[in-house]
């Protein structure tokens, strides 16, 4: 990672094509992201995108947030329209009727990627259309009220599987879906946050050069539905790194690379402690995240050949 | 020159998706469905056709795929059935409420379970209120005439909308017959390249499918709706032209013998023809019966279903669907549409022709006399479904 990343912001244009006067919670990740995705795509784009809490917040009748084509349809399916779309121009463009060589670009919160939406975005990535998919991971279905997904991790507390009398929240793995989309062997693959903004920036720069799928894994803190101060979005962000609970890395035509390396863990307590929806755990808990964390972290170091 | 081919119906359908110049065709097998979409792979895959197939991996991503192909401006054919319509569902709403101009062939089929691949109209009533047209074909020819007039309608700039063909599975969409097959020149005068007003282009961006608060759902809705009864004037037109073009003539409702007849018959889709024997035989043993044949499903037809109908004594309507716990549900529309007449048919309600089920002409004459005792024994309102083994 560059080290002109965190003082380098003139470097970045101001031009946006997501506008503020949205209705995002104050210190949303996911705005934040999507703001930083957009500036690195610039105007020469498509954007497809799932429901969820981004469609919702930027596009209600009769008003947008968009300066550039933008189409939701369904939750489930952003992947499938992208294909469609890419598959339009392909033979409008073939056939020499007018359209534009946009890149074109689907996004969709973790519940769309990991849940709903995966049988779709693999189909997408195993046809090989040219097309950017973005997943913005907070961790819950945060549009309809802070539900539990498959990428809710271990011992986070959400309301349909709460932590309580007998429950200690999520009791399951946060799903890898990163090394899902490798497994299809699509040329470029990647993880990111908004809290480092010009390795995101030059992620989605790289993702739609390259010529067929690539998917990039945003983490989005969610102050809302994590319970922080709406203040500390872009430290979590860190911390979700420094500690190695969310690495940075990429997935160049299968090889593995750490994009940013802390020169040492920080301990995973530093980043439960600040969030309400792991307030409730004990310190064994906490000892189990801490071992899982450990061991995945060694474990992409190998992949990584570190 | 016109060409005259045997060709089973399915292929007739692919033809005209050819001849049509489709740019995106996005599908997942299903029977009785499947030859119309593997005869498109063919012609793409022979060169004969210029357009992108997309293999996708469920029905549910076939409809959008063609939702982000139809919003991109492409030409757009889908082919589907039954339980491939019921997955879909969620979607096939989404390309009217977007005003994309997909046409989609439905090879009717019925619904699970029992598991059948055979047909009937579950699938079709099952998507009655989705806003897309409507229109039921009844053989081979009229299933190529009828697709090309399909993106004509869907395409046209007043309408803009999504339009279904419909036809029977199996027993029409497997049946080989002779079709005339028209000049590509001769298509081309009739169905030239559109141009949506509204398409994702980076030169001038527009914002598609956005959410409504209850301050704006309903007049969305309502204009949606406005513009599928409105579509009844383009689709009248597009017949009229097409006759002019092809001499073969279509409207919403079509007759068949109504002339004096005390007592008429109803039905959609394939088993007409049928039907058009039965009454052959008993116009001939002095019965004064007709057919009415329902081309058009949505928009509804009012005021030619009315015109049709309005001198009969008794309408006979057949259901090719249970509407479980309730009427059959063509037959209840068509009493809602003549309830507040002054002159109207009384009408007797079958459901027949479940799951694949035939109905013979001895059936339907059958049917037609069963329908006469009921209504002189004054037994309206009862749902009956016809043919059921004891
Ligand atoms: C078929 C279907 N099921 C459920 C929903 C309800 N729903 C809308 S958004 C959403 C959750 C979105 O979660 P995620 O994808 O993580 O995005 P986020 O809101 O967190 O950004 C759900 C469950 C829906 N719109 N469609
Ligand atoms: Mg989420």
């Amino acid at each position: 990672m560059e080290a002109v990343n965190l003082y380098a912001s003139r470097l970045v244009t101001r031009r946006q094509s997501f506008t503020p006067g949205h209705r995002a919670c104050s210190g949303c990740g996911e705005a934040l992201a999507v703001k930083l995705v957009m500036k690195a795509l610039g105007r020469d784009v498509i954007v497809v995108m799932a429901t969820g809490c981004m469609e919702v917040i930027s596009t209600q009748l009769p008003y947008t947030a968009w300066e550039v084509p933008w189409i939701h349809t369904l939750f489930e399916n952003a992947a499938t329209v992208a294909t469609g779309i890419e598959s339009a121009r392909k033979a409008l463009l073939r056939k020499g009727t007018h359209l534009s060589k946009a890149k074109i670009v689907a996004m969709g919160g973790d519940g769309a990627t990991f849940d709903i939406g995966t049988g779709a975005l693999s189909g997408a990535f195993e046809r090989g259309h040219d097309f950017l998919y973005v997943c913005l991971d907070n961790e819950a279905y945060m549009n309809t009220g802070i539900q539990r997904s498959s990428a809710t991790p271990f011992g986070a507390s959400t309301t349909t599987q709460p932590a309580g009398k007998v429950s200690f929240g999520q009791s399951t793995w946060k799903k890898n879906m990163p090394a899902i989309a490798v497994a299809h062997d699509i040329p470029y693959v990647a993880t990111a946050c908004h809290s480092y903004p010009f390795d995101l920036m030059n992620k989605v720069k790289k993702a739609v050069a390259v010529e067929g799928p690539s998917y990039l894994h945003i983490f989005a803190v969610c102050p809302t539905g994590w319970r922080i101060p709406t203040d500390m979005t872009i430290k979590l962000g860190r911390l979700a790194v420094e500690t190695g609970v969310f690495p940075l890395y990429e997935v160049d035509n299968g090889k593995y690379s750490l994009s940013y390396e802390p020169p040492e863990l920080r301990p995973v307590m530093d980043y439960l402690k600040p969030q309400g929806r792991f307030r409730h755990l004990t310190p064994e808990l906490v000892d189990k995240i801490q071992q899982r964390v450990s061991r995945e972290y060694a474990r992409l170091m190998g992949k990584c050949g570190k | 020159m016109e060409r005259r081919v045997a060709f089973e119906s399915s292929f007739a359908i692919a033809e005209a998706a050819r001849m049509a110049d489709i740019d995106v065709c996005a599908a997942y097998p299903i029977t009785p469905q499947t030859h119309i979409v593997e005869r498109i792979a063919q012609l793409v895959a022979d060169g004969e056709l210029d357009a992108n197939y997309v293999p996708v991996e469920s029905e549910h991503s076939a409809m959008s795929s063609c939702l982000g192909s139809s919003a991109a401006g492409a030409r757009t054919f889908i082919a589907t059935a039954g339980q491939g319509l019921e997955l879909m569902h969620e979607a096939v709403y989404v390309a009217s409420g977007m005003r994309l101009p997909i046409v989609m062939a439905v090879c009717n089929r019925a619904l699970s379970v029992p598991l059948s691949i055979w047909g009937d109209h579950s699938d079709v009533m099952a998507v009655r209120d989705t806003g897309w047209i409507q229109i039921f074909v009844e053989n081979a020819q009229q299933a190529f005439d009828l697709t090309l007039c399909a993106f004509h309608i869907a395409e046209d700039p007043g309408v803009l909308l999504p339009t279904m063909v419909h036809i029977d599975g199996f027993h029409l969409s497997h049946v080989i017959e002779p079709v005339l097959l028209p000049d590509q020149e001769e298509v081309n005068k009739f169905l030239p390249r559109y141009h949506h007003p509204f398409v994702l282009d980076p030169n001038n961006p527009v914002t598609m499918g956005d959410f409504a608060t209850p301050a704006l759902y309903t007049e969305t809705k309502v204009g949606q709706d406005t513009a599928l009864r409105n579509s009844l004037k383009v689709i009248l037109r597009v017949f009229q032209k097409f006759g002019e073009e092809f001499g073969r003539d279509y409207s919403p409702v079509e007759t068949y013998k109504t002339e004096g007849a005390d007592i008429l018959l109803l039905t959609m889709g394939s088993f007409s023809e049928v039907a058009m024997e039965a009454v052959d035989g008993l116009r001939e043993a002095g019965e004064k019966v007709g057919l009415v044949r329902l081309r058009l499903w949505r928009p509804f037809p009012f005021e030619q279903f009315r015109q049709a109908v309005s001198r009969a004594r008794l309408l006979i309507v057949l259901d090719r669907a249970l509407s479980f716990g309730g009427p059959g549900p063509v037959c209840s529309e068509i009493q809602a549409a003549l309830y507040h007449l002054k002159e109207r048919p009384e009408v007797i309600g079958f459901i027949g022709g479940l799951g694949g089920r035939d109905i013979s002409v001895n059936g339907f004459q059958d049917m037609i006399h069963q329908g006469i005792d009921k209504a002189e024994q004054g037994k309206f309102g009862e749902v009956e479904v016809f043919d059921v083994r004891e």
